[in-house]
């Protein structure tokens, strides 16, 4: 199973430190991570880091399987509007990158396959710039889960959904990284998705990880004081879960 | 018939997608045809009023025509009418990837001032007879004029790849390099003798009139190996179109491509505004009408920009000979009286998002 971890990992944009010293414990497939922290925090720019994308101080340590050349996959919170595409042709570009023009059924059937799971056949043909920003968000899941990535680095993928789409996609993720022993990492502000999706959970604020480990533990009263400066309370619902239940800002 | 091409397919997306490749695929046969007879036409069409036979004649058995209608097809027409078409495809082939590469819609050499970079320089060696490289002084109007468009190229290049600088910075530094260049230029014409002034002006107003061979193989040359560039990079390319950060995330090295692709593009429309001179429109146009006729898959965006750039301005050959009886226009005037309207046509009757 693929595994990932950073030791003192860091990012500069120019002489501003976006991000330092950042380390965390083995990072296993087969769940999901939340990364959480307000904004501007440095999670975009963690991910970038990991995907090779930024240059920074720190190693991050990679299984083998996570090392070919679509080892990790990372997908951005923006995804283009005015290119004149289809969602069809954006997912298709997303898999052929690096090889030849010749497009072969088994590649159209793997972005058929895809776009069913996510539910989005229906789009197919729709161009890029007739989509609604949740829409243009599932498109994007596409584009990375076509690549068949070992790491998966989803930065805010749930921002612009309903919220029936955002269970239905974490839950969806949450299958998947299970099934294919892909370690996913996901950028996320809502807690309580955290909370019920995600495995473990690393908190970020002001470019250091000042938390991480099993998400119960990491999400608690005190940590929201600190990092994101509210008054809240962590309690089990009435099926059991634990919730994140805010009274105000301190 | 694409509704019935469409029941065959059925409705998976594959079959879908398959007919939508189909469909581009003829569109761009057609404009190949297009472009065929609006050669054939171009090269008919003269002063000396030879029937359609004879010059078909005369193309496909030279050897059985008189020495004076061989010479007329084969050394006057017959460079005018291929110099229309690689000059029109290498200008639109420039602006499809400059609107790539910059993300702007108004991004052609002549929007962001490499054509009139171009022309500055040509217009040094024309007026003041500097070289700005001063090696092969014989051809030192087409080297000055390429060296220009380079730096404006270059200068455009990395101003985009500046932190804060957004599409429309880029559009401003293009509109502040053209009113520059035509400054120095108009200081250049100023200053020059009658001659000069009079070589400076046939650049400005862009003519086909000039051609020859050795300008059609080298402007045809440097189309055959920008292409294969372009076609190399072409699903990369297309990625650029979903940003920069999408583009990386797919293992692109987006600053690398960038690069090559302004320094080919540099090439591309350097070397014809330095044979005909400043053509404007086919650069911006000829690659929105391919745009729309088949997205911007590069797979076909590219062949069908190349298209349309040679069909614009092959067309535009001919209505310069045609207005007038016994007068060639200059291409460049009638390029934008001919494909203005054809544009506003394309953009009011096409539903579809075009950018």
């Amino acid at each position: 199973m693929v595994s990932l971890s950073l030791e003192k990992v860091g990012a500069n944009y120019g002489r501003r430190v976006v991000l330092a010293d950042v380390d965390t414990g083995v990072l296993r497939g087969g769940g999901l991570t939340a990364v959480i922290g307000p904004n501007a925090a440095g999670k975009s720019t963690l991910f970038k880091r990991i995907a090779g994308l930024t240059s920074g101080p720190g190693t991050v340590h990679l299984s083998d399987m996570a090392k070919g050349p679509q080892g990790i996959c990372y997908m951005p919170q923006d995804t283009g509007a005015n290119a004149v595409l289809t969602v069809y042709e954006s997912v298709l570009l997303s898999a052929k990158q690096g090889s030849s023009w010749k497009v072969k059924d088994a590649e159209l059937a793997e972005i058929d396959r895809v776009l069913a799971e996510l539910r989005i056949a229906d789009l197919a043909f729709r161009g890029l710039g007739e989509l609604s920003g949740g829409q243009r968000q599932l498109v994007s899941i596409a584009q990375a889960l076509v690549r068949k990535p070992e790491v998966l680095l989803m930065d805010e993928p749930t921002s612009a959904l309903d919220l029936f789409r955002q269970i239905e996609v974490l839950g969806f993720m949450k299958r998947l990284s299970a099934e294919a022993g892909m370690a996913v990492l996901i950028a996320l502000h809502d807690l309580n998705h955290a909370l019920r999706y995600c495995t473990d959970t690393i908190v970020i604020s002001g470019g250091s990880v000042v938390a991480s480990g099993a998400t119960s533990d990491v999400i608690t009263a005190d940590m929201l004081r600190a990092v994101y400066r509210v008054e809240a309370r962590v309690e089990a619902c009435s099926m059991g879960r634990p919730v994140v239940i805010v009274d105000g800002s301190l | 018939m694409v509704a019935v091409v469409e029941t065959i397919a059925g409705p998976e997306g594959r079959g879908r997608y398959r007919t939508l490749v189909l469909r581009r695929l003829i569109l761009i046969f057609c404009l190949g045809a297009a472009l065929l007879a609006s050669i054939a036409v171009d090269m008919a069409l003269g002063p000396a009023n030879y029937p359609l036979s004879d010059v078909l004649t005369a193309l496909f058995r030279a050897d059985t025509v008189s020495d004076q209608l061989r010479v007329v097809i084969w050394d006057i027409r017959m460079p005018i009418a291929l110099m229309a078409v690689t000059v029109g495809a290498s200008l639109s082939v420039a602006g499809a990837q400059m609107q790539t590469i910059l993300a702007n819609p108004l991004a052609s050499p002549f929007t962001l001032g490499i054509s009139a970079a171009a022309s500055f320089g040509a217009a040094l060696g024309l007026v003041a007879g500097i070289a700005v490289f001063p090696v092969a002084v014989q051809y030192m109007v087409p080297i000055n004029a390429f060296l220009m468009a380079m730096v404006a190229a270059l200068f455009i290049h990395f101003a985009s790849t500046m932190r804060g600088v957004t599409v429309e910075t880029i559009v401003l530094l293009g509109i502040a390099l053209v009113f520059t260049f035509n400054a120095a230029l108009s200081l250049l014409e100023y200053l020059a003798s009658e001659q000069a002034l009079a070589a400076v002006v046939f650049w400005t107003m862009g003519s086909l009139t000039k051609a020859t061979w050795p300008k059609v193989w080298i402007t045809g040359a440097v189309l055959l190996f920008a292409l294969p560039l372009f076609a190399r990079h072409a699903w990369a390319l297309t990625a650029l179109r979903l940003g920069d950060d999408k583009a990386a995330s797919f293992g692109i090295n987006v600053r690398r491509l960038r690069l090559e692709a302004m320094l080919t593009v540099s090439l591309l429309a350097a070397i014809p505004v330095s044979f005909v001179g400043t053509i404007g429109f086919v650069g911006l146009v000829g690659p929105h009408i391919a745009r729309m006729l088949v997205g911007e898959d590069q797979r076909f965006f590219l062949p069908a920009s190349v298209l349309c750039g040679a069909l614009l301005l092959s067309v535009t050959s001919v209505v310069s000979k045609m207005l007038i009886p016994g007068a060639v226009l200059p291409i460049g005037v009638i390029t934008a009286l001919v494909g203005v309207p054809f544009f506003f046509v394309l953009i009011f009757t096409n539903r579809r998002r075009a950018w």
